[in-house]
């Protein structure tokens, strides 16, 4: 049936890197050049001409996805030929370097290649382990579904609430006005909660609902009577709007992280050239 | 008592009647026409404000007094308004006909109020709209109760009630809460016949309480204003007693009745009860009442220029002039490369004399179908379609004879008079059998629609055709190696079942003794796993279920239910053993397909979550689908490039929208279209805009859309847009460098004059991309995947 990028018509590129992983291995073991092995024998400019084409062959996948028109086979194929090629050429480039580091532009490059390739592992990992993960939390409702149940609750509430005295209504109320979700990238990314609330007249912190909750809890051995009765359908339901909303926070975290690496890999692409383009400079020109 | 006698008197001002009016007027004749509503052409009147109004199909000429072209609704209004005033028309406004009683000569025709008006010759051209279904209650005659919402942003601060709780009803509530304090008045409990688009936004406004909501509440009476800032009191009766509500404004959205009831107390026959019958008319508009003439929608003709040309050509008919239709050139166009000598009139006589199917149709009818039809020589061995073809027109032999290819190396020949491609016509799957020319020959090729249409008003056709496909089926299907003659007795027997979607053909554990074939819809095979009812497998049409029984004489091992809308075939026992015994390879056959059956079923029982997933599919209506976008959850990133793709490789605008639609464990089904077997998008698509063909059998929408949002409505699965034509920018190189120009697949606007329409849009699974739907092609994931209800059986066994 359908497979995933990883397994793009039976894994065929994982099997032409791991071929061109072996074949680059073998020719550096055989390889016996007079001077120690680096990027100015005949096998290291080989295996240097290999890497640059590789390089800009898997930039080029940034131009291909666009390309939805035409463009030559599908996109899976495109990115699963990536990966496995984009993990061969961190042996092709090492291979090429022979070894030999130090601080100058040379380095550099590597080092700006490897960023590159290890922040693409973990896209490889956030794409394969959080979509399930999202379902799973969601249990198959989509976002647009938890924002409407939490719609739902909020109105739930403050219908409620709106026949409770000042206290608890002021609780409510601020707690829902206050809820934040969301926030800027890092508040995302790590799933941080501001959400605040107005309590005895002044805002304090309402992370996860939890000091609402507790206020709540305490207004309960407050209340006696009829109100009291109203009062626990509130804390139920407050209870189930916390839920929702640590759903929704972890699902926006989640979907965060399958996103913010591509803000690394690609500006580090962007990087790499302009430091493989010195490195070039330097060795055809100052060599 | 009436004083004067019309010689014509035309019943209904829109495009038809304006028309005749015009012309009777033209030619001095002595006529009337008579219009309900206070305006003319009511039907376009209610069309929204600076609609552009499409001027289909254009290769017709346009034969009328009045003016007719493209362009927006008010010009066109105002333009046969002066056409009116120009020829000096007799018209009468706000005069609704109730009865019509007499014979040609003397017709006496009955106002409502109670007038009566003499006529010689009567033109019915009302339409198919009906009148607006009224409140019924005391009052409701006010000038504060209105059946039609022009322009919502006309009314501001008002209290305004509405009554009815479809489509209409919700649309107009909600775009009058925007400025206005607006309640709707709900007989049932919920909303259950809207969209349910509709039916989240009234539900949220109702939540929100811009709008109220009064359910289980009829209006009672409406009586004058308890004070006078309001126009009236709305009397209701809810189901905690009395209420009064102070009204601005009522409006009344309970739909139309159906002029089909009137026209018929005016004595026209209609050929029988199917909704979509049309009276039988001659070739000359006239009905069974002579002297009594019909057109337009009424008469089938839903387009306006064709009922502009009917009101000129009817006129001309009545004064006993033999006009030409305007169709004339168009089929003498058409049958130019024919090899006969004849002119139009005696090539349509001969059609009918020769092709029996069509003797029984009338001859404005035939004409109209052969309008639609293409006539074309075929050289001998040319292939007319070829097995697995996706096309599902009608063809009739009219000179030589073809070949069908029904097995290999087994040719039936087929001669003049008779017709093929029945099959894909009633079954709405791909061909059967691949048909060559056996010698130069003259074949009629009518598309589906149009043939679909004549079997609803004509019964005679319907019967053929039903007992040369189930002779045929049996044929090819059970028995190829027995002759036609052999098999009549069979086919005698057999019976043409219809079932609702949801219905049971059979139940497990019954005694089973007959065999069904599905000729059209599809059927799911369930059995009882542990209390629980377990979709195991789907079968679509063409195919046999039942047969486990017939082989075996055991007990129905598996209950079998209609999907969608279906008919089988059913084979009794007694009949199937004399197929057994005339075709000696069926019994080997059948047992082979029931032994895959059975082992597919042991695969589903032993994993209940494959089969709950199978039921979601089914309950989603994709039984009817023929090719459908899914997309694993498990494995989509949510990037949206499947969107960004379809709005690249058409013209900006995506025709699905992923986030939208419902989830069963890790499958998601967007709203998307999914190219439905029997699409009820095409249903009633005026200029025939909606087609279903090519390699992928795919339901695209062509250019001469004309906007009037039938498919948009009639679509139960929501895949169709109405939109502008936008472009998408390729600057790839220059906003990724540059940030210059919009990100590759966006939409962008084309401003193209004030004449642009919206037009429908819709996936057409990239008919014109290379490469295949570019949704699928451009999913980085491999989440986005294309199946046929065939597939979903392997789809759903990878269930982890």
């Amino acid at each position: 049936m359908h497979s995933s990028f990883l397994s793009h018509a039976n894994g065929r590129y994982f099997w032409f890197a791991l071929g061109l992983i072996t074949v680059s291995a073998s020719a550096y073991i055989l390889h016996d050049p007079k001077q120690p092995p680096n990027g100015g024998t005949w096998l290291g400019y080989t295996l240097g001409s290999l890497g640059l084409f590789m390089i800009v062959w898997l930039a080029y996948l940034g131009r291909r996805k666009r390309n939805f028109a035409k463009g030559w086979g599908t996109v899976r194929g495109w990115v699963s030929a990536h990966v496995y090629f984009g993990t061969a050429l961190l042996i092709v480039a090492t291979l090429h370097t022979g070894f030999q580091f130090d601080f100058n532009i040379h380095t550099l490059a590597f080092v700006l290649m490897c960023l590159v390739i290890f922040s693409g592992f973990f896209g490889v990992w956030a794409y394969r382990v959080y979509p399930p993960e999202r379902n799973q939390l969601k249990k198959s409702q989509s976002i647009n579904d938890l924002f409407l149940q939490l719609e739902e609750i909020d109105s739930q509430l403050t219908r409620l609430s709106s026949g409770s005295d000042n206290e608890v209504r002021g609780i409510v109320n601020s707690a829902i006005e206050r809820t934040v979700i969301g926030g800027g990238y890092l508040d995302q990314l790590l799933g941080r909660d501001n959400s605040k609330l107005v309590l005895q007249g002044s805002v304090v912190d309402n992370t996860e609902q939890q000091r609402a909750l507790d206020s709540l809890l305490e207004q309960m051995t407050r209340i006696q009577g009829l109100e009291s009765t109203r009062l626990s359908e509130i804390v139920r339901i407050f209870g189930a709007r916390k839920r929702i909303l640590d759903t929704i926070r972890e699902d926006i975290r989640m979907h965060g992280l399958i996103q913010v690496w591509l803000l690394v890999h690609i500006p580090l692409t962007f990087a790499l050239f302009a430091a493989m383009i010195a490195h070039l400079f330097a060795v055809f020109v100052y060599w | 008592m009436a004083s004067e006698i019309f010689d014509i008197a035309i019943i209904g001002a829109g495009p038809g009647g304006l028309s005749a009016a015009s012309h009777a007027a033209e030619l001095g004749v002595n006529h009337v026409l008579l219009e309900s509503s206070p305006k003319i052409a009511n039907t376009i009147q209610k069309y929204q404000k600076g609609k552009h109004v499409m001027a289909e199909p254009g290769v017709l000429p346009l034969r009328s007094p009045i003016r007719f072209s493209a362009g927006k609704r008010e010009e066109i209004l105002s333009g046969w308004e002066d056409g009116l005033t120009e020829h000096n028309v007799n018209v009468r406004y706000n005069t609704e006909v109730a009865t019509i009683g007499g014979q040609k000569g003397d017709f006496l025709i009955g106002i409502s109020g109670g007038e009566q008006i003499q006529a010689k010759h009567i033109i019915l051209g009302i339409g198919l709209q009906g009148n607006p279904r009224t409140l019924g209650v005391p009052g409701d005659n006010a000038a504060f109760v209105q059946y039609q919402l022009d322009d919502p942003d006309a009314y501001k601060d008002e209290s305004i009630v509405i009554v009815g709780a479809g489509d209409a009803a919700i649309e107009n509530a909600i775009a009058l809460a925007r400025h206005n304090s607006v309640s709707i008045v709900n007989r049932k409990d919920e909303f259950a016949r809207a969209k349910e688009g509709n039916l989240n936004l009234i539900l949220g406004a109702i939540d929100s309480k811009s709008i109220e909501c009064l359910y289980g509440t009829t209006p009672a009476r409406i009586d004058p204003p308890s004070d006078e800032t309001f126009a009236g009191t709305f009397v209701l009766d809810t189901p905690s007693g009395e209420a009064q509500l102070p009204v601005h404004r009522i409006i009344g959205r309970l739909g139309a009745i159906a002029p089909r009831g009137l026209v018929e107390s005016f004595g026209i026959e209609f050929p029988n009860d199917d909704a979509n019958a049309i009276p039988a008319l001659t070739s000359q508009y006239e009905s069974n009442v002579e002297g009594m003439f019909v057109i337009g929608a009424l008469g089938g003709y839903p387009l306006i220029k064709q009922a502009m040309n009917q009101g000129y050509e009817v006129v001309e008919y009545i004064l006993g002039n033999k006009v030409k239709p305007a169709d004339h050139d168009l089929l003498a166009a058409k049958f130019k490369t024919l090899p006969f000598d004849l002119d139009v009139d005696e090539v349509l006589a001969l059609m009918q004399q020769r092709i029996p199917v069509f003797n029984g149709v009338n001859a404005l009818q035939f004409r109209e179908l052969i309008l639609d039809s293409e006539v074309s020589l075929q050289r001998k061995g040319a292939v007319v379609f070829a097995r697995n073809d996706y096309t599902n027109s009608f063809y009739t032999v009219l000179q030589g004879s073809v070949d069908i290819e029904v097995a290999a190396d087994t040719l039936i020949n087929s001669g003049q008079g008779n017709f093929f491609g029945e099959m894909s016509l009633i079954s709405g799957r791909r061909r059967s059998a691949t048909v060559y020319a056996a010698d130069d020959c003259v074949v009629i090729e009518t598309p589906r629609r149009t043939m679909n249409k004549l079997i609803a008003s004509v019964d005679a056709v319907r019967k053929v055709l039903d007992q040369t496909f189930i002779v045929r089926t049996i044929q090819q299907k059970f028995a190829p190696d027995a002759s036609i003659e052999d098999l009549l007795p069979v086919a005698e027997k057999t019976v043409i079942n219809q079932y609702a979607p949801g219905q049971v053909i059979f139940s497990e554990g019954e005694e089973g003794d007959t065999l069904h074939f599905i000729r059209n819809g599809s059927v799911t095979v369930s059995s009882n796993v542990d209390g629980k009812d377990l979709v195991m497998s789907y079968v679509p049409a063409n195919q046999a279920v039942g047969e486990m029984a017939l082989l075996a004489n055991v007990k129905r091992t598996a209950t079998v239910r209609a999907t969608v809308k279906t008919e089988t075939l059913s084979i009794d026992k007694e009949s199937f053993d004399l197929l057994l015994e005339k075709s000696p390879g069926l019994k080997a056959r059948m047992q082979k397909i029931v032994e895959e059956r059975m082992r597919q079923n042991i695969v589903l029982q032993t994993n209940t979550d494959s089969g709950e997933l199978l039921s979601f599919l089914m309950g989603q209506g994709l039984g009817e689908a023929t090719d459908v976008l899914l997309i694993d959850e498990e494995l989509c990133v949510a990037c949206d490039y499947c969107e960004s793709a379809c709005a690249a490789t058409h013209e900006g605008t995506s025709r699905l929208d992923r986030k939208a639609g419902p989830t069963f464990a890790h499958i998601h089904v967007p709203t998307s279209c999914r190219h439905c077997e029997d699409p009820s998008c095409m249903k009633d698509c005026p200029p025939d805009a909606i087609q279903r063909g090519g390699i992928g059998g795919e339901v695209f929408i062509g250019d001469n859309c004309i906007g009037c949002g039938n498919c948009e409505q009639n679509c139960p699965y929501g895949v169709i847009q109405m939109s502008y034509k936008t472009s998408a920018p390729d600057s790839f190189w220059r906003w990724l460098f540059f940030g210059i120009g919009d990100k590759p697949g966006k939409a962008v606007n084309i401003n193209a004059g004030e004449n642009t329409i919206k037009q429908a849009v819709k996936c057409d699974m990239c008919k014109d991309q290379s490469g295949g739907p570019a949704c699928v092609r451009a999913c980085p994931t491999g989440a986005a995947m294309r199946l046929s209800p065939e597939e979903f059986v392997d789809l759903v066994r990878d269930v982890r």
